[in-house]
């Protein structure tokens, strides 16, 4: 796949800010436009993902940017696919552009969280399986986060003691990240003597919901090479493809799997798949990846992404993470923005903030949480109903 | 009393959850497919109800320390925590109910064996749950 320029990002802070969730995705669209010193007239499509509310598409976005920014004529789409709103609209922006068909794209996307856990929508249904999990089972995110952190410690010896130490060495990451939430340092202790939401998972193990914004700007070569933008920061590759059958691990909303009675399971898990389909289509292996970006939605699914991304073998996470390797300074340093545990979740934001760090991080620029000499990144993260991505960007 | 969700599984002596098979490709899936069989190599569209196995190994488990939001309704006033366990099933997959009354995440483990159990969800509506052996 040929390579597509990213010409400027930008962001506005997270955070709990209460307004409404275009006024971040502007912020952040006029950040990016002049990181990359276009102008916004120069824009001809916008992306915007979508806001969503409890995993359902809620607010037009993309014609919403525009309209914000002052319509200027910009061709609009409209990106959902939960966590990987931000990665799906940033695939439209890249398609179109290899395709000839746009020169400056604008990829936007912002949220306004509620309190609290995320709950379905209102009303009745009893043939939802998002609604159903709640009824039923009193299925929260969390609960899930919890039954895969328990299999680390009841498979692979990890302890509840490693998963603080994820916290920790994320809030250590964040400090100095002007855009992050939470800027402070966390001890085991504190993690341990937090309360327990879901066993083994404590309150600071699991990530907050935030408010936020992020934007990219994706331009084509014509353009790239008429403004001497060549080089920037490239994304290699954007993989967003579906499971495979049978999905044989138990995944959100659901509160069951499919049966490998007939088809036996594949040879990856869909977490897996995702970086594979990256990496092929980049071209490299996880050897080549100098720094990662995961989604800690807890700090045992940091462990997990580690080893879905082929950073590590199998069951091997909390060896990387107590010799120090995934800490910023060592061989593979995962979340150097501080991620989700700095951040907290802002949907249709978080895939394009991992873009916009990685991107920071490969110029140079993510002053006082530099991975030094860093040119091939990776990001992943996975949502509900089978939507997840993963992003690989280099110098 | 009736079950939370007509058909999803059987009440009586030895309750069982109650999936679906294709008839074109044999696919089993819990809760029962009722439009389109979910093999892609498969275009059937029928399919015959079968009683899954009421034993089977804890995939994993955890609890819920916090009420969950609604529509989950508490059981108690003030709310107790429960736990969870998703449970493989030999027919090769696993189903998550909320682990039995009286037990909890201290009596299982990765790889317990359990059996499936029907107990009331509130006043009106029962519902499955996994006990250990
Ligand atoms: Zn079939």
């Amino acid at each position: 796949m040929r390579p597509v320029t990213i010409a400027g990002v930008g962001m506005h802070p997270w955070g709990k800010w209460g307004r409404p969730f275009v006024e971040y995705g502007v912020h952040a669209a006029r950040a990016a436009l002049a990181d990359a010193g276009i102008d916004w007239t120069d824009v001809d499509l916008v992306v915007g993902g979508e806001t969503v509310r409890g995993g359902y598409a809620g607010y037009v976005a993309g014609s919403t940017f525009a309209q914000a920014l002052g319509w200027n004529g910009a061709r609009v789409a409209t990106s959902y696919a939960a966590c990987a709103t931000g990665a799906q609209a940033l695939d439209t922006a890249r398609s179109r552009i290899l395709a000839g068909m746009a020169d400056v794209a604008l990829v936007v996307g912002a949220d306004t969280t509620p309190k609290g856990f995320l709950a379905p929508n209102a009303g009745e249904r009893w043939d939802d399986p998002d609604w159903l999990r709640f009824r039923l089972v009193g299925m929260t995110n969390p609960a899930y986060f919890a039954l895969y952190a328990r299999r680390r410690i009841d498979l692979y010896g990890a302890t509840p003691e490693d998963f603080a130490a994820v916290k920790v060495k994320n809030a250590r990451h964040g400090l100095a990240n002007p855009n992050a939430r939470y800027r402070k340092e966390v001890s085991v202790d504190d993690v341990l003597g937090s309360a327990v939401v879901a066993d083994p998972l404590h309150l600071l193990d699991i990530c907050a919901t935030s408010d936020g914004g992020a934007a990219v700007v994706l331009v084509s070569d014509r353009f790239a090479k008429e403004r001497g933008l060549t080089d920037g920061v490239k994304v290699r590759a954007i993989s967003t493809v579906t499971p495979t059958f049978p999905q044989t691990v138990l995944d959100m909303p659901y509160l069951s799997t499919e049966s490998s009675s007939v088809v036996p399971a594949g040879d990856a898990t869909f977490k897996e798949s995702l970086a594979r389909a990256a990496y092929e289509e980049a071209g490299i292996s996880p050897e080549d990846v100098d720094v990662a970006e995961v989604y800690d939605l807890s700090t045992a699914l940091e462990q997990d992404w580690i080893e879905d991304l082929g950073l590590c073998a199998r069951g091997e996470a909390e060896q990387l993470l107590r010799a120090g390797d995934t800490t910023i300074g060592g061989r593979i340093p995962v979340n150097p923005s501080g991620g989700l545990a700095c951040f907290g979740e802002a949907v249709p934001a978080q895939a394009l903030a991992q873009v916009c760090e990685l991107t920071w991080q490969l110029r140079g620029q993510a002053e006082g949480r530099q991975v030094e000499g860093a040119r091939v990144g990776i990001t992943a993260n996975q949502g509900l109903f089978g939507h997840g991505s993963s992003v690989i960007v280099s110098r | 009393m009736r079950p939370a969700v007509e058909g999803w599984f059987t009440t009586g002596d030895e309750p069982a959850l109650v999936g679906s098979q294709c008839r074109s490709c044999g696919h089993v899936a819990f809760p029962k497919e009722t439009v389109f069989c979910k093999n892609p190599a498969c275009a059937g569209d029928e399919f015959d109800d079968v009683e899954l196995s009421r034993r089977g190994r804890v995939w994993s488990y955890t609890d819920a320390q916090y009420q969950p939001p609604a529509p989950y309704v508490p059981r108690t006033d003030p709310y107790e925590p429960f736990a969870i366990a998703a449970v493989e099933l030999p027919e090769g997959l696993v189903v998550v109910g909320q682990v039995a009354d009286g037990f909890g995440t201290a009596d299982i483990s990765v790889g317990t064996e359990v059996e499936l159990v029907v107990e009331p969800l509130d006043e009106e509506l029962l519902i499955w749950r996994w006990r250990p052996l």
